[in-house]
């Protein structure tokens, strides 16, 4: 899933402090999934709005809503006939939802309520560890399964580096070395012959190194 | 000869070989290098100039080896791969011969987070070991990775270097291995104080008979200080400094800690020119340039031969 982190309640201050009367979007996607952008969060959120902006003597108006997926048009557009009710919307979406809302209604200032992390896990209720960098070009299938893009903190081809210290990475002991995993994978699954192959250069040109993406399915248009 | 180099000669003319290395300022003062460049001449066939190491900003490498070539020291320089995408590296292996540099060390390099600027983005578009691959495909088949014509291939004396200590220490020997086959000529150790893990690793590399198709130089750095031999034993990553050898230096009084660090590494040095299948010393004297003379000379390994 796509995770996030809520933004500090003081900076979504600052960003609704122009407006008195706005929206809250939530998404049913993976932020509620990972509890920061769901009805739920919506409602908390918007609570917290409204006491602050009251107690500071500057009331505002919130109408609190949540689309199925906000990263799909026919969601998105259901929920144009409010917007012009409305001076402002507050996504607690993902990147990609924020950015689609903004996209389809372009009068409406569309402010992010949450930082959007990394394609992840749970790995335990309330802990999402990342897993994908979504590089356009995987290799999972010659690593164990374990990504050295994104689990290797210098994304290398042929790790582990020096750094490497009792299964942990150099950047900080709590974080676990991809490399070793990948190792203790490959033997498990008795695949060491592809530890042992000097590998191509990687094409970035698949991940966003080549510009924004876009998929195409000419089976499904 | 696959560059020409002083290293590359002295070593394939079979001698006992000695590097040191130059860490550039952190600033744009020459004369700093100059001064270190100066304690370096005489005692070594190299001398590696670091490339920001530990990701702290430092002038470039590539400066700091052409201010030690003008200084009358052979130049090594050490690129990282942290910094430069591909187009970069290129480019920067094609200026560094083009100046006159022919020994070269491919590193990772440390991550951004040990550095004054831990909030760099980082590059790692290839690794070292294909950074190796890449300087031996511009220098031996003449052409870009592309497939590109060179005007102009680069001399290059390839290394790599390896950390004996990191772990899981199993793939240590099989990662070597990778290195040479990607076309490493030669290899600097991380600092070695634990001499039985090495021997162990030089096994393995003996087995496979790595020794005989790669120059292996032991890294070694003089302690000056207990408290450098703890704070590297504990915050350093794939330093192994063991219990016995923090006591030698930690039983001396303050004033004598840097002389036995010295006679500690001259020891080694000797234990180390009697291991089959290493061709040379790399004397990592880090901010203690001015006792490479002392170490390397008490080593027994002057004067430096000169090939022609």
């Amino acid at each position: 899933m796509i995770t996030g982190t809520p933004k500090p309640i003081d900076e979504i201050l600052e960003m609704v402090a122009p407006y008195d009367n706005i929206i809250v979007a939530g998404c049913h996607g993976c932020v509620t999934v990972c509890r920061v952008g769901g009805q739920k969060e919506v409602e908390v959120l918007s609570s917290t709005l409204r006491l602050a902006r009251e107690s500071s003597g500057n009331k505002i108006a919130i109408k609190e809503l949540s689309l199925e997926r906000q990263c799909d048009p026919e969601y998105v557009e259901s929920m144009r006939p409010l917007i012009d009710d409305h001076q402002a919307v507050l996504s607690i979406a993902c990147g990609a939802g924020i950015q689609f809302l903004a996209e389809k209604f372009t009068k409406t200032p569309v402010l992010p309520g949450i930082n959007t992390g990394f394609l992840g896990v749970t790995e335990r209720q309330g802990e999402w560890a990342e897993r994908c960098q979504g590089c356009g070009d995987c290799v999972l299938h010659l690593t164990g399964g374990i990504c050295p893009v994104t689990r290797c903190a210098k994304q290398l081809f042929h790790g582990p580096c020096g750094g490497s210290t009792a299964g942990n990475c150099e950047v900080d002991k709590n974080v676990l070395c991809g490399w070793q995993l990948i190792i203790d994978r490959l033997k498990a699954l008795d695949q060491m012959e592809n530890y042992v192959k000097l590998k191509p250069y990687k094409g970035w040109d698949s991940s966003r190194d080549g510009g924004p993406r876009r998929i195409i399915r000419e089976d499904m248009i | 000869m696959k560059s020409g180099s002083n290293l590359e000669k002295v070593l394939e003319a079979g001698h006992f070989s000695v590097t040191a290395e130059c860490g550039p300022p952190r600033g744009a003062d020459a004369d700093h290098v100059r001064k270190k460049a100066a304690f370096v001449k005489g005692n070594v066939d190299a001398c590696n100039v670091t490339d920001n190491q530990t990701s702290v900003v430092r002038m470039s490498s590539l400066a700091g080896c052409m201010l030690v070539k003008e200084s009358g020291v052979e130049p090594l320089i050490q690129m990282v791969v942290r910094d430069r995408n591909r187009i970069a590296l290129q480019s920067d292996l094609l200026g560094a011969s083009a100046l006159g540099v022919r020994n070269l060390l491919c590193l990772s390099g440390d991550h951004q987070k040990f550095g004054d600027d831990p909030q760099a983005k980082n590059v790692f578009d290839i690794d070292s070991m294909q950074l190796i691959h890449l300087a031996k495909t511009m220098r031996d088949d003449g052409v870009f990775p592309s497939g590109d014509k060179l005007e102009g291939a680069p001399k290059f004396y390839i290394g790599c270097a390896v950390n004996p200590f990191a772990d899981p220490f199993e793939i240590r020997v099989p990662r070597l291995k990778l290195k040479i086959e990607a076309g490493a000529d030669f290899v600097q150790t991380q600092c070695i104080y634990n001499m039985d893990t090495f021997k162990k690793y030089m096994e393995g590399a003996k087995k496979e008979g790595l020794h005989e198709k790669v120059k292996i130089l032991a890294g070694v750095t003089p302690l000056k200080s207990a408290g450098m031999a703890k704070f590297m034993n504990k915050f350093v990553a794939g330093i192994d400094i063991p219990d016995d050898v923090i006591k030698r230096v930690a039983d001396e009084p303050k004033e004598k800690q840097a002389a036995k660090g010295i006679e500690i590494c001259i020891e080694q040095i000797g234990e180390l020119k009697e291991m089959e299948g290493i061709s040379g010393v790399h004397v990592m004297a880090i901010e203690w340039e001015e006792k490479l003379n002392e170490i390397i000379g008490g080593a027994g390994l002057l004067p430096r031969p000169v090939v022609e």
